[in-house]
């Protein structure tokens, strides 16, 4: 277990992954995240918006991604879609304002990829931000991973 | 102090609105809510949000028969419900269960130890996947959905089902392991042979009452925006939409 633990550190930080040790469920250190469980990835004014590794292994097997239309406006802290997994459908709510420019196709036939690659063929919108100072509402990956850490061990 | 549950106890309520009455509840109110629906009217047939038609449903006879099929906002399989289906659906802010994480698997073990507690000293009951079973056989089947700071777990109880109604249904490609092969008559079991529908209901009500303050409300004073000023995501299937599910069936 402590070689297995050891190896794991060793690959996270060539990644620029972050884990925690009680569950290993990775963190990508430069992303946002709410406490939600989404993460964001900020270029410019375009955003792209998926489900962290840690929502992923508490929903399940993710059978069904429900995705918007392109061109519906989306608010920070709302919900713009839904993921089905077990007997759920779960909210996913969005940790920006702006307007979806595009949706993950792929996931309408492979709706597994939000569990096997959360962080890259995983993700669900792209969206043209409309106010990048609430970006500052959202956690960074240590405060997401503590965050993560603190709701897992009340539990 | 235990928080506050609303009881709702409908009787003989459709199923189409006690479903849009749900998701009202879920997402305009921040109060918790139990509703408790001894029976629907007539045979409908009500899928997953993801659910496909061709799939699930003998579109071809649905059609002959009139019977309604309904896509609900909730996860989880395709049901056949009528007057013998007893619905107990629990609605809570994720505070005032803050020892069960809001993802489905905590919810549904959580509902499980509810269940537990219904059933002591009646019967061979467990939660088995994510079915409520009596034994091997399935009783009770679960659906849930999560919000931001909400959730719902709902279930549709067999006290009682006609046999010729099951043949309304498909025999789904993605089963339950304990299922094995078996098809809907040696799958399924129903309440009667176990405890009356009454007792059912009252112990239901006491067990959340172990974990609440069961408070009972009418239906009318509820509080939640009517239907017209909501726009919900459970709804009826559409005739067009059975015909192109026969087409794909023949």
């Amino acid at each position: 277990m402590a070689c297995r633990q050891f190896w794991a550190s060793r690959a996270a930080s060539y990644l620029r992954v972050s884990l925690f040790n009680r569950t290993f469920s990775a963190v990508i250190k430069d992303l946002k995240y709410c406490d939600s469980h989404e993460w964001v990835k900020v270029d410019g004014k375009s955003a792209t918006i998926g489900i962290t590794d840690h929502a992923q292994d508490h929903l399940g097997d993710v059978v069904y991604v429900e995705l918007p239309e392109v061109g519906k406006g989306v608010t920070q802290g709302e919900s713009f879609g839904a993921v089905e997994s077990v007997k759920a459908t779960s909210d996913i709510n969005s940790p920006v304002s702006g307007k979806v420019v595009e949706v993950n196709e792929e996931l309408n036939s492979s709706p597994g990829l939000v569990n096997s690659s959360p962080y890259k063929d995983g993700w669900i919108i792209k969206v043209e931000v409309s106010d990048s100072g609430e970006l500052n509402n959202l956690m960074d990956s240590e405060q997401y991973s503590k965050f993560c850490e603190e709701e897992d061990s009340k539990h | 102090m235990a928080p506050l549950m609303n009881l709702v106890r409908l009787r003989g309520f459709p199923i189409l609105q006690q479903l849009h009455l749900e998701e009202r509840m879920l997402r305009t109110s921040s109060s918790n809510w139990c509703i408790i629906n001894d029976g629907t009217t007539s045979p409908t047939v009500v899928m997953g949000l993801s659910g496909k038609v061709p799939e699930l449903v003998e579109a071809k006879s649905v059609l002959r028969d009139h019977i309604p099929v309904i896509r609900r906002f909730t996860g989880g399989g395709t049901v056949i419900v009528d007057q013998g289906t007893i619905f107990v659906t629990l609605i809570c802010n994720k505070d005032d269960v803050s020892d069960v994480q809001p993802f489905p698997r905590p919810i549904m073990s959580w509902s499980g130890q509810l269940y537990d507690q219904v059933f002591k000293g009646l019967a061979d009951f467990h939660l088995r996947e994510n079915d409520y079973v009596f034994g091997d056989r399935k009783f009770g089947g679960n659906a849930q959905s999560i919000t931001k700071h909400r959730w719902v777990h709902h279930t549709s109880f067999l006290w009682d089902y006609e046999v010729k109604n099951m043949s309304y249904l498909k025999l789904p490609a993605k089963a339950p392991k304990y299922r094995l092969t078996r098809d809907h008559t040696d799958f399924v079991c129903s309440m009667k042979e176990y405890l009356p529908r009454s007792e059912f209901v009252e112990r239901t009500i006491k067990a959340i009452g172990a974990q609440f303050s069961v408070k009972s409300i009418n239906l009318e004073s509820t509080e939640i925006p009517s239907s017209s000023q909501f726009v919900h995501t459970t709804r009826l299937l559409t005739e067009q939409e059975l015909l192109d599910a026969c087409t794909i069936q023949t």
